[in-house]
């Protein structure tokens, strides 16, 4: 990647700041700035602006209809004793610890069996890319539908081998679970994310461990997963993201003009609280509070995942 | 980093290099893989097949899980687009329109944007973009509440407008930017040399050279796009107030809300399973045109991992 100036080191601090600075004499530094503008506007009226914004409203009550005070810290407080805050807090973690395995798991299953069979590939992986294509609202109803505890072919076909399937979507041990089988049936981008990292491991490898004496078993374990772990890496913290502000399937389910609060606590996702304390009850300081929180938990997730991988995965020479 | 190597768009090559292992497996295990193969992909295309075939039931059959309903209703489909309160055609051009405007908008844009951070050395540069690209890390639950107060000060929610649901495509977007700019560092620049020998300026040199060149990334980007509003649920949620003016998947979680059971409605499921299908087909028609642009679109996306 080019840097800016390629400056040498015996340069002084002053004399690099003046040569940055010289470069507002340019006019191709002016033309540049030209070309970014519009994002300089995007950036701070939808970016910087609101966010800054947020984190104010985040002390106060806020509220559109009455006058506004400021608060302080009580919104923070209030969310820690806010039994509802526990709660979506928990479902979502749940929700994410069940879903992200899930889908990597499935997704890189698929995508190995892509990578045998050969010309057929193209096809199956049409198949398998659709449901991404699938509106969530869509997919949301369909979960409705499918899913029915009584009339759902879900539990038709457990019927079959003899189980019966439990109320997926009115039981609320089940809620969860259901929820996650939905969100990993639309795993088409990472499954094709795995198949491009797949066919980018260098065939001598596998060669040079079968030589080895490598069980198939070993060579996954040993070649493939190792090569692929940015791949992994990277669908595992994005998904981890999606799975932490999962709305509008959710949202679509359980929620809206037929809300009944006591029936959707087990599936009260955090993003879904956010957005009923927002735009249903008008709590905004109160919910500015909670989108910062959820920022903070995101924040941290991500950052705990980013330094334990680093252990794990493995960059190629060229790629870094 | 080699850029042009990110989004080649050659046609995405069959995966055929493992065919001499795959003749050396017994047959047994050949067929219990194709018994799988096969499983997986009901499993996968089965809900729409269930949706077809139960928007084309009537009433009490919506549940009967038969693939061929016993007794056929075509007239779902004409009824659903006479719901009362539930202007369907509108909504479905709601949808068109915004999607269209709001992926052209974004498109254009991210690849001005693009342009001035590849083509470009200017002080600043590389603070700035590694600030627009710690932009993407932002969940959009801790903007969406100052953003909404904005377009409510500017009066739109009160005057039903749609502008919050384009305009803000008119100033780029981070991940479309990241990407069309890994695109043009792929240029060499002597294309650009050359052009600026022939006497053109920086506008015509982008105009001219950068977007036709980069006419695979803008595609993938504009049909991204137009996937992302086709699906944006939360958005309308927050602005759109009057029945008119809803897109589609708001329109869809209306009728929802009125005729599924939860909101007290009679269960029309055949309907709301009818609109469904009308909710999803425009796209599996816009992937079966752009499907290399949208495998490839997303591989690349991995790669920047």
């Amino acid at each position: 990647m080019a840097t800016v100036a390629t400056t040498s080191p015996a340069l002084g601090s002053r004399e690099r700041v003046r040569r940055w600075a010289s470069g507002f004499k340019e006019r191709e530094t002016w033309v540049a700035y030209g070309f970014i503008f519009p994002w300089f506007i995007g950036f701070s009226v939808f970016i910087a602006g609101p966010m800054i914004a947020s984190l104010v409203l985040s002390f106060t009550d806020y509220s559109v209809i009455q006058k506004t005070n400021w608060v302080g810290t009580q919104n923070y407080r209030d969310l820690i004793h806010d039994t509802h805050v526990a709660t979506a807090m928990k479902n979502t973690l749940v929700f994410t610890l069940l879903s992200v395995p899930l889908h990597m798991i499935v997704a890189l299953c698929l995508a190995l069996i892509l990578l045998r069979i050969g010309r057929a590939a193209g096809f199956f992986r049409t198949v398998f890319y659709l449901p991404s294509m699938t509106p969530p609202v869509a997919v949301a109803i369909l979960y409705l539908l499918l899913f029915n505890g009584s009339t759902g072919i879900v539990n038709r076909v457990l019927g079959w081998f003899g189980i019966s399937g439990p109320f997926w979507i009115t039981d609320p041990l089940w809620v969860k679970p259901g929820l996650a089988l939905m969100s990993s049936w639309a795993l088409g981008g990472t499954m094709v994310i795995y198949l491009a990292a797949l066919r980018g491991v260098p065939q001598q490898l596998y060669e040079a461990a079968a030589m080895d004496g490598a069980s198939a078993w070993r060579r996954f374990r040993d070649v493939t997963l190792p090569m692929i772990s940015p791949a992994l890496l990277f669908t595992f913290i994005i998904q981890t993201i999606y799975g932490l502000t999962e709305f509008t399937r959710v949202y679509t389910a359980f929620f809206g003009a037929g809300t009944k609060t006591n029936q959707t606590e087990a599936a009260l996702l955090y993003a879904v609280y956010l957005f009923r304390q927002s735009f249903e009850f008008f709590h905004f300081g109160y919910a500015s509070a909670l989108a910062w929180l959820l920022f903070v938990v995101i924040m941290i997730i991500t950052f705990v995942q980013m330094r334990v991988s680093k252990r794990y995965v493995f960059y190629q020479g060229d790629q870094r | 980093m080699s850029r042009l190597e990110t989004l080649q768009l050659t046609p995405v090559p069959p995966v055929a290099r493992r065919q001499r292992r795959w003749r050396s497996v017994s047959t047994l295990k050949a067929a219990v893989f194709s018994v799988v193969l096969v499983g997986l992909s009901i499993v996968f295309v089965y809900p729409f097949i269930w949706a077809v075939s139960a928007s084309l039931k009537p009433q009490a059959e919506v549940f009967d899980n038969r693939l061929i309903p016993k007794h056929w209703a075509l007239h779902n489909y004409a009824d659903v687009f006479h719901i009362p309160d539930a202007p369907m055609l509108t909504w479905i051009w709601n949808s068109v329109w915004i999607s269209t405007l709001g992926a052209l908008a974004v498109t254009f844009s991210s690849a001005m944007i693009a342009f001035g951070f590849a083509y470009f050395r200017f002080p600043g540069r590389n603070l700035l973009f590694g600030v627009l690209l710690s932009t993407m890390m932002l969940p959009q639950e801790v903007t969406m509440i100052p953003t909404y107060l904005i377009w409510k000060n500017i009066g739109v929610i009160n005057h039903g407008g749609q502008y919050p649901l384009w305009v803000p495509n008119l100033f780029g977007s981070a991940f479309y930017i990241f990407l069309q700019r890994q695109f043009f560092l792929g240029i060499p620049r002597d294309y650009f040399e050359a052009a600026r020998m022939d006497g053109d300026n920086y506008w015509t040199m982008f105009w001219r050279i950068a977007v036709p060149l980069a006419k695979p990334a803008l595609i993938v980007t504009f049909i991204f796009e137009l996937q992302a509003k086709w699906f944006d649920l939360m958005t309308p949620l927050i602005y759109l107030r009057d029945t008119a003016l809803l897109t589609l998947p708001l329109g869809l979680k209306t009728i929802l809300d009125s005729f599924g059971t939860s909101g007290g409605g009679q269960g029309d499921w055949q309907l709301i399973v009818a609109a469904t299908v009308i909710a999803v087909l425009p796209m599996l028609a816009i992937f079966a045109v752009f499907q290399r642009y949208f495998l490839e679109g997303i591989s690349t996306q991995g790669r920047k991992g």
